[in-house]
């Protein structure tokens, strides 16, 4: 321990169980030079590395951000051991990994719940629904004048906060999270479509119909394809969204089990490792669902500029 | 709407005036048409959605219900108990508790405790909405505030220092991929414990999910100067704070009022979700977790409505702000 530390905290901190406060001098002060040292380290490389020839390579381009992601990690372990952060308050990363690897069985089982009952499930009707009804107000131009504006407006909202009111009506299970998502992700994906939808020029409409297409095939061959990067940059602002409904719907009541309830309540044991694993596997399947949107976009929409040259 | 409003300008005359009114009717009826079936619809679902409920009162009442007894009822479908007492079906629209309550019940209790409260001398009692409103505005305004500063120094931060580019930028469009939210309930406890509570833990949810959309936003802004008006100013020998001022910082502007309506949303949803973990104290996200747990369903619905007026006003106050900020810098559409 530092020999003090002044304001309230120091009071709130000593009534805490001894066992959470490890005491070791020296070698704190040792840890907290060496992070800091590596921290200098790393950023003396990241210089010299982003004005070297590698920096437009994608090695460079990968191992940039990859030091400067160890640097944080090495100084959050050094800082919080070497000056003996009570792990109520902040774990060091080796805890939360070795809390992750002891409760894989029960990250993975909170994940299934909260991910791929509750988020896809809702992603999957959400978008849906916001097709259907963005064709609709395609079809159907006053649908569409009156649609655009609603749906921009309640896309600002904080729909998070129909969750009570939901969780009330579908019980506590994964249905009502996945109802959660479906409001959440509407919207958004909505707007976006009804927006992508009349992304196709007159010259291309005109061509349609010079080839004397009918409306279903113009829509099929030309305005789809054309609403394409619309749709996706909708699906792609919507992957947090899912999530985060999914989880924060938690907070409201759930089984026991699953993402969000397992962050309440164990926030409420002050095991604050285990909530880091799950933000872990929270930030994991954020991105890696972002990811594999992006990577259907990449294939459905390789005609799009922003796409093209990227080999 | 803004070129209708050129239409409309001193000089046009009566003629376009009419246009300007029937441009905004043409733009304004669909509108009105959607929520109008919306509210509409909302009504219509209030009769499966309360049905049980009614004809259970209804029959306590001493009216005659078919089939009898709340028992039996309870696992019938709402639409054959709809069909078969189509008399006593008044009550699903005026519930104290209903499942779904009615738009005017949730109207009136929005009226009740703002204007209401307000008109009796109490506008910022316990009870009124104004008081928790007020709460989670602080915590929304302190939270983007020291959001948006420390986004927009990062920004700048990141368009002058390559090594800080090409480390920071990668994560923070990482960032906006992961549900930041989920370490509300983290830091409002974790801060609690360090004897720092109320207005703080919740600012700093707020202003890190504000942070990120800024940085973003404005690292594309920084950047969106042409080549050829960096050249003029290198010919000018301006000085790196220089082209910073003169040209950079005025050409993001376009770009950090889009980031900052996302970021100021984005806050609100932060200082809501930051008032769950505290046990309901104060604040809006307070009224909707103590309406969950007492299934109080107006209040909840009230509480939703009063967060969705605060995001609106948010959000256009904003876009007013770009207005007249974009309008006397010259930008403006």
């Amino acid at each position: 321990m530092p020999p003090r530390k002044g304001g309230a905290a120091p009071r709130r901190l000593r009534r805490l169980p001894p066992e959470y406060l490890d005491q070791d001098d020296g070698a704190g002060m040792a840890l907290i030079a060496g992070s800091l040292a590596f921290w200098a380290a790393a950023w003396w490389l990241n210089v010299r590395l982003a004005a070297s020839r590698w920096a437009g390579t994608t090695a460079g381009r990968l191992a940039v951000p990859a030091i400067f992601g160890a640097t944080l990690l090495v100084l959050w372990e050094g800082l919080v051991r070497g000056l003996s952060v009570p792990s109520v308050i902040l774990p060091p990363p080796s805890a939360i990994a070795a809390r992750f690897v002891v409760s894989t069985d029960i990250l993975w089982a909170d994940f299934v719940q909260t991910f791929v009952k509750g988020a896809l499930t809702g992603y999957a009707i959400g978008a849906l629904a916001a097709f259907a009804v963005a064709l609709a107000a395609d079809r159907w131009d006053v649908l569409r004048r009156g649609m655009l504006p609603v749906g921009s407006f309640m896309a600002a909202l904080p729909i998070v906060g129909t969750a009570p009111i939901l969780v009330m009506w579908f019980g506590f299970d994964w249905q009502s999270k996945a109802a959660v998502v479906v409001v959440m992700v509407f919207f958004p994906i909505l707007v976006n479509t009804v927006e992508g939808l009349r992304a196709a020029d007159a010259m291309q409409r005109d061509l349609m119909v010079t080839y004397a297409a009918s409306p279903l095939q113009t829509l099929l061959k030309l305005r789809l394809p054309a609403a394409m990067p619309f749709v996706f940059n909708g699906l792609k602002i919507s992957t947090t969204l899912a999530l985060i409904g999914a989880i924060v719907a938690e907070f409201f009541g759930s089984p026991t089990l699953g993402m969000g309830f397992r962050i309440s309540t164990e926030v409420g044991r002050l095991a604050l490792d285990m909530v880091w694993a799950e933000i872990v596997v929270a930030a994991l399947a954020g991105s890696a669902f972002y990811g594999v949107v992006a990577a259907v976009e990449r294939r459905v929409t390789f005609w799009h500029p922003s796409q093209r040259g990227r080999g | 709407m803004a070129d209708a409003a050129v239409t409309a300008s001193p000089g046009a005359g009566v003629a376009g005036r009419g246009r300007f009114a029937a441009r905004a009717a043409r733009a304004v009826w669909p509108v009105l048409m959607v929520v109008g079936v919306t509210v509409g619809l909302w009504y219509a679902a209030c009769l499966p959605m309360n049905v049980k409920e009614s004809l259970n009162q209804a029959e306590r009442a001493g009216a005659v219900i078919v089939p009898e007894g709340g028992q039996a009822r309870r696992d019938a479908s709402p639409w054959g108990l709809m069909a078969q007492n189509p008399a006593h079906l008044g009550g699903v629209w005026s519930q104290d508790r209903p499942r779904l309550p009615a738009p005017h019940q949730v109207a009136v209790e929005l009226y009740e405790t703002t204007v209401g409260m307000a008109l009796a001398g109490r506008a910022f009692s316990n009870r009124s909405l104004f008081t928790h409103a007020w709460v989670t505005l602080s915590a929304t305004l302190l939270g983007f505030g020291i959001g948006t500063a420390l986004g927009i120094l990062l920004a700048v931060g990141i368009v002058h220092n390559r090594a800080m580019d090409m480390s920071v930028m990668p994560w923070a469009i990482a960032s906006q991929t992961i549900p930041i939210l989920a370490l509300a309930p983290m830091i409002v406890v974790v801060l609690n414990s360090v004897g720092i509570s109320g207005l703080l833990p919740k600012a700093l949810i707020s202003a890190y999910l504000s942070f990120f959309p800024v940085v973003v936003g404005m690292v594309k802004g920084l950047r969106s100067p042409e080549a050829a008006q960096l050249d003029l100013l290198w010919t000018y020998n301006a000085t790196p704070a220089q082209t910073l001022w003169k040209l950079r910082l005025p050409a993001s502007m376009p770009y950090l009022f889009a980031s900052l309506k996302v970021g100021v949303a984005a806050s609100l949803v932060g200082a809501i979700v930051g008032e769950l973990p505290t046990g309901a104290v104060a604040g809006l996200g307070a009224r909707l977790l103590a309406g969950s747990y007492y299934g109080q369903t107006v209040q909840i619905w009230s509480a939703l409505f009063a967060a969705a007026i605060l995001a609106a006003l948010l959000v256009g106050l904003i876009g007013l702000l770009q207005r007249v900020v974009l309008g006397r810098m010259g930008m403006g559409r």
